[in-house]
C-alpha cells in the first residue's frame, strides 16, 4: 500500500427539514396534544441535538387513537377499492416528492448514512405504497374463493432501525386492505412517521385512517392491552426484539387477536471457497455494516470455508479499513452513528464479552466524533459457537467469523441457533447454492447478494424471527380475514 | 366391538379390541398405565381407551420429529399418493366408521354416513393439494431489480393438532390433512366423544402408506394435554378449532415462549363447509414462506 493518506473532503448534504418545534400525537386527522400532558425530546444521535419536542402517548391517549380508527372503520373498509388505491397511489407519488427532505430527517433522527436513507429506506417506502396501492381492487384474486375482508382496528408497533420504511411496511398493506391503524413509532426515532402522517392528510386520506401515537415502551403496552378488548385492536402487528414479541404473544394470548411478529436474527453468510470472493467481500460488507448493523437480518455470523479463511480475512480487513465512519449526512459517509447512548452500552458489553471470551478483535482505525453515540465496525475472529457473540443479536456493527470444512457442516452451523430470519449463501456453484437455500433454515435468502428487499418479495422469519410476512401477495394474508375465518 | 352382548345364551363370545394409542407406526399402552372408559350412546361403560400422559406425548413428538424430515423431503407427488392412499383404507373400514358412530355417539346411519363419507372425500381432496400448495402459495416475485426472486412454502416441522369433538371423524381429518399434505409431522389429540373412532383410525393409517411417526394419534384429555402441547420446545406449530376458551388460551401462552405458530381456526365456519377447509389458506398456516434471491445477469 503506497498512498494511504487519500481521504475525502467533507459532503455535506444541504437540504434542511422545515420542522415545528413539537408536536402532538396524530389522532383522528388531526395533531392533537396528548391528554397525558407528557411529551419528550428526540435527538439526533450523531450530535446529541434536540430535533423537536413530541408527544409521549399515555393509555388515554392510545385509546382515544383506537377509538378513532375504529369510527373511521367501518367507512373506510366500504370505501370503493378503486378508491382507496388512487388516495395510496397519491401518498407515493407525494413521498417520492418529498423524499430528500425526509431522507435528511430520517438520518437526522436514526443516524444512518444519508446514502442509505435515500438510496435505500426512501425508494422502498414509496414503492411498498404504490405496490399496495394496486392491490386494493384486487385483493379477490389475491385470495381466489376465499372472500378476503379487512381485519379491523390494527395495532402497530415498530422499531428505530428503519423508522420509515416500517411505517410503510405496517401501513400500506393495512390500509390497502380496508383496514384503519394505529401505529407507534419507536421512542428513538418518532420524527419521519409525523411527517409522514403529514403527507397522508394532504393526499385526502380519511381522518382516523391511519393515527400516529408516539411514546415508549408504556404506549406499545397500552396498544397490546386493547387487544381483543370490546371495540379495541383486532390486529397486531410488531417489529422488534424477540423478548418484546414473545411479552406480546402472551399478552394477546387467548384474546382472538391475529399477530403477526417480524423479530430479531443471528443470520448466517456463507462463503464457499468456489466464491468469487471480492464480490462475496462486499455482500459481508453490507450484510453487517449496512445500517450500522442495525438490521434485524444482518449477517453477523459468517462462516467462511476453511481453507479460504486466511486469504478471505485478509480481503476483509483490507475493505473493512475502506469504511468512512462519521457524520450521517455527509454523502461519503458509510456507516453513521448508533442510534442511541442505550443502544451504544448494549453493543459495548457484546463486544467486551466477546474479548473476555476469547475470542480476538480487530477493528477499523478511525478518529470518531466527540459528540453522539459511535462504534467503530469490527470483527472477531477465533469465535467458538458457544460464545455469546456467536448466539445472540447484537443489533451493532459486529461481525464474528467462524470456519467449516463441508456444505453439511455449514447447514449444521448455520442452522444452530433458534432464530431464522436471513441467510446468505456465496458459491459459482448454482445446484449447490439452490440445495443450499433448500437446506437452511430461514424466511429469506439471499444467494450471492445480500440484504437485498422489495415491496414484491416477503420477508419474514423461521422459528423465533416471528412468524407472517411483510411484501408481495403474501404479506397481505397479515391483513385479511378469510372466508369468515382468520 | 360391541362386548356389551356377549353374556347371552351360548353365543360366541366377541373379541374385544383393547384401545391403544396410535404412535411411531405402533400401537403402545400409555406409559401411565390409565385408561378412560369408553360408553356408548346409552351411557354403558364398552371399552377403555388409553389415557394419554405428558410423557407419552413427549414419545410422540421425539417420533414425529424424527419422521418429519424425510417426509418433507418426499416428493409432493409421492405425498399426494399416499394421501390418496389413506382415502382407499378409510373407504374400506367405511362400514367400522359408520357403525363406530351410531354406537358411541347415538347417531342415525344416515347421519353418520355423511360424515364418514365427507371424511374420506377429503381425503382425495387434498391428496390433490400436495403438489400444487407451492405454486398457489408461493411463485416468482417481480422485483425492481436484476434478481432472480421466488418464494416457496416449506414445512414447519412437527404440529400438534387438537380436535374438537362434535363429528369427531370429520374433525380429527380436517385439521390433520392440512398439516400433512404440507410435509409437517402431526401429533392428533383425539376427541374422547369417540375415542374408539380415533383408534380406528390410527389402524387405518397404519394400513396406509403414511411412514410411521409423521402422524400419531394419542387419546387424552386436552385441558391436560395443551400446557404440556404449548410450553414443549419441539413442537412447531399448533392446529386446532373450536377449542374451549381455557384451552385456546392455554396453547397460546406456552406457544409465545418459543413463539410456535399458533393457528386455532377462530371463526372459521363448520367443518362440512368444503369452500373453506378445502382452500389452499386452511394449509397457509401450516409453512413456512422462503424467498430466495439470487442475482440474475449474462
Amino acid at each position: 500500500m503506497t498512498n494511504t493518506t487519500f481521504s475525502y473532503a467533507p459532503a455535506p448534504e444541504s437540504v434542511r427539514p422545515v420542522l415545528k418545534p413539537s408536536y402532538g400525537l396524530f389522532i383522528g386527522g388531526k395533531f392533537v396534544e396528548p391528554r397525558s400532558g407528557k411529551s419528550f425530546k428526540t435527538i439526533n444521535p450523531a450530535t446529541e441535538e434536540t430535533i423537536a419536542t413530541v408527544a409521549d402517548a399515555g393509555a388515554d391517549d392510545v385509546a382515544r387513537a383506537v377509538a378513532a380508527a375504529r369510527k373511521a372503520f367501518p367507512a373506510w373498509a366500504k370505501t370503493k377499492p378503486a378508491e382507496r388505491a388512487k388516495i395510496m397511489f397519491r401518498i407515493a407519488r407525494r413521498i417520492q416528492e418529498r423524499s430528500r427532505e425526509l431522507a435528511v430527517l430520517e438520518t437526522m433522527n436514526g443516524g444512518k448514512p444519508i446514502k442509505e436513507s435515500r438510496d435505500e429506506d426512501l425508494p422502498l417506502v414509496v414503492q411498498h405504497f404504490f405496490h399496495h396501492a394496486g392491490w386494493c381492487d384486487k385483493l379477490p384474486y389475491a385470495f381466489a374463493g376465499a372472500m378476503p375482508k379487512p381485519v379491523g382496528v390494527c395495532g402497530q408497533i415498530i422499531p428505530w432501525n428503519f423508522p420509515l420504511m416500517m411505517a410503510a411496511w405496517k401501513l400500506a398493506p393495512a390500509i390497502a386492505c380496508g383496514n384503519t391503524c394505529v401505529l407507534k413509532p419507536a421512542e428513538t426515532t418518532p420524527m419521519t412517521a409525523l411527517m409522514l402522517a403529514e403527507i397522508m392528510q394532504e393526499c385526502g386520506l380519511p381522518d382516523g385512517v391511519v393515527n400516529i401515537v408516539t411514546g415508549g415502551p408504556d404506549a406499545g403496552r397500552a396498544i397490546t392491552a386493547l387487544a381483543g378488548a370490546k371495540n379495541g385492536v383486532d390486529k397486531i402487528a410488531f417489529t422488534g426484539s424477540t423478548e418484546v414479541g414473545k411479552a406480546i404473544a402472551k399478552a394477546v394470548a387467548g384474546t382472538g387477536t391475529k399477530l403477526t411478529l417480524e423479530l430479531g436474527g443471528k443470520s448466517p453468510n456463507i462463503v464457499f471457497a468456489d466464491a468469487a470472493l471480492d464480490q462475496a467481500v462486499e455482500g459481508v460488507v453490507s450484510g453487517i455494516w449496512f445500517n450500522q448493523g442495525h438490521v434485524c437480518c444482518a449477517g453477523s455470523r459468517l462462516f467462511v470455508e476453511e481453507s479460504i479463511h486466511d486469504d478471505f480475512l485478509a480481503r476483509l480487513t483490507r475493505r473493512m479499513q475502506q469504511l468512512r465512519v462519521g457524520d450521517p449526512l455527509d454523502k461519503n459517509t458509510d456507516v453513521g452513528a448508533i442510534n442511541s447512548k442505550a443502544q451504544l452500552e448494549t453493543i459495548q458489553r457484546f463486544v467486551k464479552a466477546g474479548s473476555d471470551e476469547g475470542a480476538q478483535k480487530f477493528e477499523v482505525a478511525c478518529d470518531l466524533p466527540k459528540k453522539g453515540f459511535w462504534c467503530k465496525p469490527c470483527i472477531f475472529t477465533g469465535v467458538q459457537p458457544s460464545h455469546t457473540i456467536a448466539r445472540e443479536e447484537i443489533f451493532g456493527p459486529v461481525l464474528s467469523v467462524m470456519t467449516f470444512r463441508t456444505p453439511e457442516e455449514a447447514v449444521q452451523r448455520a442452522n444452530n441457533t433458534t432464530y431464522g430470519l436471513s441467510a446468505g449463501v456465496w458459491t459459482e456453484k448454482a445446484a449447490r447454492a439452490l440445495e443450499m437455500s433448500n437446506r437452511l433454515s430461514a424466511g429469506v435468502v439471499w444467494l450471492n447478494t445480500f440484504n437485498r428487499f422489495d415491496a414484491s418479495a416477503p420477508f419474514g422469519g423461521y422459528r423465533e424471527s416471528g412468524f407472517g410476512r411483510e411484501g408481495g401477495r403474501q404479506g397481505l394474508s397479515s391483513y385479511v380475514k378469510l372466508g369468515g375465518g382468520r | 366391538m360391541s362386548p356389551t352382548k356377549n353374556t347371552t345364551k351360548s353365543a360366541r363370545v366377541e373379541v374385544a379390541k383393547t384401545l391403544k394409542l396410535y404412535m411411531n407406526g405402533a400401537f403402545p399402552r400409555s406409559e401411565s398405565g390409565r385408561t378412560i372408559p369408553v360408553k356408548d350412546a346409552k351411557g354403558r361403560v364398552v371399552a377403555h381407551a388409553s389415557h394419554a400422559s405428558r410423557k407419552d406425548l413427549r414419545d410422540a413428538v421425539e417420533a414425529a420429529n424424527a419422521a418429519q424430515p424425510k417426509w418433507a423431503a418426499a416428493t409432493a407427488y409421492n405425498r399426494g399418493q399416499v394421501i390418496y392412499r389413506i382415502a382407499e383404507m378409510l373407504e374400506a373400514r367405511r362400514a367400522e366408521f359408520v357403525s363406530l358412530i351410531q354406537q358411541i355417539e347415538g347417531r342415525s346411519k344416515a347421519d353418520a354416513t355423511r360424515e364418514v363419507d365427507h371424511a374420506i372425500d377429503r381425503c382425495v381432496c387434498f391428496a390433490g393439494w400436495t403438489d400444487k400448495i407451492a405454486s398457489v402459495l408461493g411463485g416468482k416475485q417481480p422485483v425492481a431489480g436484476p434478481y432472480f426472486v421466488f418464494t416457496m412454502p416449506e414445512a414447519t416441522g412437527t404440529v400438534a393438532v387438537v380436535v374438537p369433538d362434535e363429528q369427531p371423524l370429520l374433525a380429527m381429518v380436517t385439521l390433520l390433512l392440512p398439516v400433512i399434505s404440507a410435509g409437517n409431522a402431526a401429533i392428533v389429540i383425539a376427541p374422547m366423544t369417540n375415542a374408539p373412532l380415533a383408534v380406528a383410525l390410527g389402524e387405518a393409517l397404519a394400513t396406509s402408506d403414511v411412514p410411521g411417526g409423521v402422524i400419531n394419534i394419542l387419546t387424552g384429555m386436552r385441558a391436560e394435554l395443551c400446557p404440556w402441547i404449548a410450553s414443549h420446545r419441539d413442537i412447531a406449530a399448533v392446529c386446532g378449532a373450536q377449542l374451549a376458551a381455557a384451552d385456546a388460551k392455554a396453547l397460546e401462552l406456552g406457544a409465545a415462549e418459543n413463539l410456535k405458530r399458533v393457528c386455532l381456526f377462530h371463526d372459521a365456519p363448520k367443518f362440512d363447509d368444503d369452500a373453506f377447509w378445502h382452500s389452499p389458506f386452511a394449509i397457509a398456516p401450516f409453512v413456512e414462506l422462503k424467498t430466495v434471491w439470487h442475482p440474475s445477469a449474462l
